[in-house]
């Protein structure tokens, strides 16, 4: 089981709060079909996934980036105990989705880049390190329950 | 997985945007590399990995001399790594995973410095080209 230190806390926590989670998910989301053009298979219904600017721009892209990013809001507050804070969501990513785990580490690492663009210097690399920590953290516990 | 004329264009544009600071970034990009993911300093037990390291530094500029020559062979990455292809595949046998998350520390640095350039398009270029380089850097391993 992973456990943060106080310092690591600091440094998520830190960073959380100045999070534009709409606009953060819409553009991780977006960044993760545009970079792995692959994982557009689960989003056959999202309409027009064509090219960059389109997905980018796609609404049902951006409110899908939100939902998932405002979810992972709860993992910063429950980072003592992200298996049991995702034990349903990791079912029904399993059974009902089918999404494969390793999508979740493929968008983890996305917003570690955009958090990386958006805070620059102070995206330190102890900072990183804090935010691989709960990205693999996240990832490892949405994948716990699959069988 | 092949890179596109806008791939390659894409490339191009980021590292004359780099300039001279590409030594740097190499450098960063190690430091963040052994930073998040610990295993990877196993291959350096020879060096100080402490913050503001001169070996780390100067392995930096290493890396990124070697990826600024990669840009400019870009029609020909095998043909332009062949020696360091050998080099990783008969002395220095990293793990391949390791050139995933070097890469990855690669992306978060130029997105750290150059954060207006690094649109999601020019960020798909530069993650396919590094790619590209890890391919051709551990294609000799068997």
């Amino acid at each position: 089981m992973v456990h943060f230190s106080a310092e690591e806390k600091a440094a998520i926590t830190g960073l959380w709060g100045k999070v534009h989670v709409e606009e953060a998910g819409g553009e991780a989301l977006g960044r993760l079909l545009v970079v792995y053009p692959w994982t557009q298979r689960f989003f056959d219904n999202f309409g027009n996934l064509s090219s960059a600017s389109a997905i980018m721009g796609n609404p049902k892209v951006k409110a899908h980036g939100k939902k998932v990013l405002t979810s992972f809001g709860d993992a910063i507050k429950n980072m003592d105990n992200l298996k049991g804070a995702f034990a349903k969501l990791s079912e029904l990513h399993c059974d009902k989705l089918h999404v494969d785990p390793e999508n979740f580490r493929l968008l983890g690492n996305v917003l570690v880049i955009i958090l990386a663009s958006h805070f620059g210097k102070e995206f330190t690399p102890e900072v990183q390190a804090a935010w691989q920590k709960l990205v693999a953290g996240v990832a490892t516990a949405l994948a716990h329950k699959y069988h | 997985m092949v890179l596109s004329p806008a791939d390659k264009t894409n490339v191009k544009s980021t590292w004359d945007k780099i300039g001279g600071h590409a030594g740097e970034y190499g450098g960063e990009a190690l430091e963040r590399t052994f930073a998040s993911f610990p295993t990877t300093k196993t291959y350096f037990p020879h060096f100080d990995l402490s913050h503001g390291s001169a070996q780390v530094k100067a392995h930096g500029k290493k890396v990124a001399d070697a990826l600024t020559n990669a840009v400019a062979h870009i029609d020909d990455l095998p043909g332009a790594m062949s020696a360091l292809s050998d080099l990783h595949a008969y002395k220095l046998r990293v793990d391949p995973v390791n050139f995933k998350f070097l890469s990855h520390c690669l992306l978060v640095t130029l997105a750290c410095h150059h954060p207006a350039e690094f649109t999601p398009a020019v960020h798909a270029s530069l993650d396919k080209f590094f790619s590209a380089v890890s391919t051709v850097l551990t294609s000799k391993y068997r």
